[in-house]
């Protein structure tokens, strides 16, 4: 029988904020633990939580980028379950009345777009973190992370493989990084994702049980954690078993998933309205402030660089996937460089080597404008597209401009046809069995002429000056 | 019995005796009871209240504000290290 998967996602994002997301407290990654926290965050008695308005607004920008409508009332609730990490014992988040609901994500997958609908935006805070290596009988408790903002982003079952949900994760994380509200670090637990997971066979309406996978944690396991949960649901139902719904723990070491079996008795959560917070009602005129301010989203600039630029679908998919590429790319074109050939050259070399010392594009040491300078010798003849790859490894190791290291290296190109045909001569001289077969009619050896030419020149010689004189002197 | 003191006791990590189980178990018998007495007012016209103050959008702007010194928040911790809480062996 063929089955089929359905898959939703529930995507933990934290939120870009300088403090936490109920009191005044750092959410500075990587400090020493138990430095960032105070009497609200580790839950002393008789202290106030109040909202920090930069966590609304980007759980809101978040909602309008995705199509979501905005709820006028919204409020928090509290999630009671008892954790290590949970200092207060309950996790102040929100149940009913969420703070967006009903958007959309589209997502390109085999050069089909696919909508996967948003059930639900909420606000929450972190738990901390627990420590267990090294302890002997002990584990370990960092508060640092309780109560930092998170946005929970949850997906309604419109995902069909492995492959769609990578891809989903993925655009997510364009999208928040585009409106800079995450910054999208899956190491370090920026984004983190549950996955719903369930099979079916093809053609059945219903559902299939499902199983909830945790602790996926990198865009690697996004696919890896939910092939393998679908594989094990369908060789459960083959062998005649059935589905439990229950939690299961993604192992990325084993390859596997394996069931919580303590998890179960907390799904009691008991929810409700926290009395602490008073609720939401976000002003329309603000809504659409936010609205108005929201960057171009990764999709629309996408349309534009195909438009504007006659880029390939391919090329502005690319360019458009970070926001700090996109805007390098268009400052380079600014700065006169002809859109195609700035493409070409940031896919390739340019993104080899940031790729290699584990860069982004914002530490380039190569500016835009310097592309596109070097571009402009490239046009001018000044140099061939061949010594061009040398020129700009050396911007780049160098921070000096293409002119410069030009002049000091002797890179010029030599268009003179004096002195590419005295290669010529030489060369026509020094082979003179490879002319004779030449003119036999193997003209593939011109190739081969060309090659030596280059090579006696260091790769200097205009090439279609040298082409035109090789013909020549050889027919 | 509509309640399980059984299931309400181990969502609270709480262990009870029997004595306390029949005893807890009377007494919030009697305080649904008393709540169920509620329902025979008709509020279907009336919205829940989740909150009693007739007050919205409370928030702080995004500033950061002075930390406790990491030995004043784990004072009361009932078992520490010079760093950290300890907590036993949280297996899964």
């Amino acid at each position: 029988m063929k089955y089929e998967a359905v898959i939703g996602l529930e995507v933990h994002a934290q939120m870009r904020t300088e403090s936490k997301i109920f009191c005044g407290c750092s959410t500075r990654f990587g400090s020493e633990p138990n430095t960032q926290t105070c009497e609200i965050c580790i839950g002393m008695p008789g202290v106030l939580p109040v909202l920090n308005k930069k966590a609304l607004e980007f759980a809101i920008r978040t909602g309008l980028a995705m199509g979501c409508t905005i709820s006028a009332y919204s409020r928090f609730a509290r999630k009671n379950y008892f954790y290590p990490d949970l200092p207060k014992g309950y996790q102040i988040s929100q149940f009913e009345h969420p703070i967006c609901e009903h958007g959309h994500v589209d997502v390109a997958v085999d050069g089909e777009t696919k909508r996967v609908r948003i059930t639900r935006i909420h606000m929450e805070e972190d738990a901390g973190k627990n420590i267990h290596e090294g302890g002997g009988n002990y584990s370990f408790v960092d508060l640092n992370r309780a109560g930092v903002p998170l946005m929970e982003i949850v997906s309604e079952p419109d995902i069909r493989s492995p492959k769609e949900a990578s891809e989903y994760m993925k655009k997510l994380r364009t999208i928040l990084r585009y409106l800079g509200v995450c910054d999208g670090n899956m190491d370090q637990g920026s984004l983190r994702c549950d996955a719903n997971v369930s099979v079916r066979p093809v053609g059945q309406k219903e559902y299939g049980t499902r199983a909830e996978v945790k602790n996926i944690n990198s865009f690697r396991f996004v696919e890896k954690a939910i092939d393998y949960e679908i594989r094990r649901q369908i060789r459960v139902v083959e062998e005649g078993g059935k589905v439990v719904q229950e939690t299961r723990l993604w192992d990325s070491a084993k390859g596997i998933t394996e069931s919580m079996r303590s998890k179960e008795e907390a799904h009691d959560y008991r929810y409700f309205p926290e009395p602490d917070l008073v609720p939401i009602a976000a002003e329309r005129r603000w809504i659409d402030e936010l609205r108005a301010s929201l960057p171009e989203l990764p999709d629309a600039k996408k349309v534009r660089f195909v438009s504007a630029y006659g880029l390939p679908e391919y090329d502005a998919d690319l360019l458009t996937s970070e926001k700090a590429v996109a805007e390098w790319f268009e400052e380079a074109v600014k700065a006169g460089g002809q859109p195609k050939a700035v493409s070409n050259w940031m896919m390739g070399d340019l993104m080899k080597l940031l790729n290699g010392d584990n860069r982004e594009i914002g530490d380039c040491p190569v500016g835009p404008e310097r592309l596109a300078g070097m571009l402009k010798l490239i046009d001018k003849g000044t140099i061939s597209g061949k010594i061009a790859k040398t020129v700009f490894e050396e911007m780049y190791r160098s921070g000096k401009d293409a002119e410069q290291i030009v002049r000091e290296k002797g890179l010029l190109q030599i268009s003179d046809e004096s002195a590419i045909e005295k290669t010529v001569d030489e060369l026509i001289a020094r082979h003179p069995a490879e002319v004779e077969r030449f003119r036999g009619g193997e003209e593939k050896l011109l190739g081969f002429f060309v090659g030596q030419a280059m090579k006696a020149m260091k790769g200097k010689a205009n090439p279609q000056v040298l082409n035109e004189l090789l013909k020549k002197k050889l027919s | 019995m509509k309640i399980s003191i059984d299931h309400i006791a181990s969502l609270a990590r709480l262990s009870v005796s029997e004595e306390e189980k029949s005893l807890f178990g009377a007494q919030l018998e009697s305080i649904l009871s008393y709540m169920d007495k509620l329902n025979e007012l008709d509020t279907s016209a009336v919205d829940p209240t989740s909150h009693v103050l007739e007050i919205s959008n409370v928030t702080r702007e995004d500033v950061t504000a002075q930390s406790l010194d990491r030995e004043d928040a784990l004072a009361n911790a009932p078992d520490k290290t010079e760093k950290f809480y300890r907590v036993p062996k949280i297996i899964e």
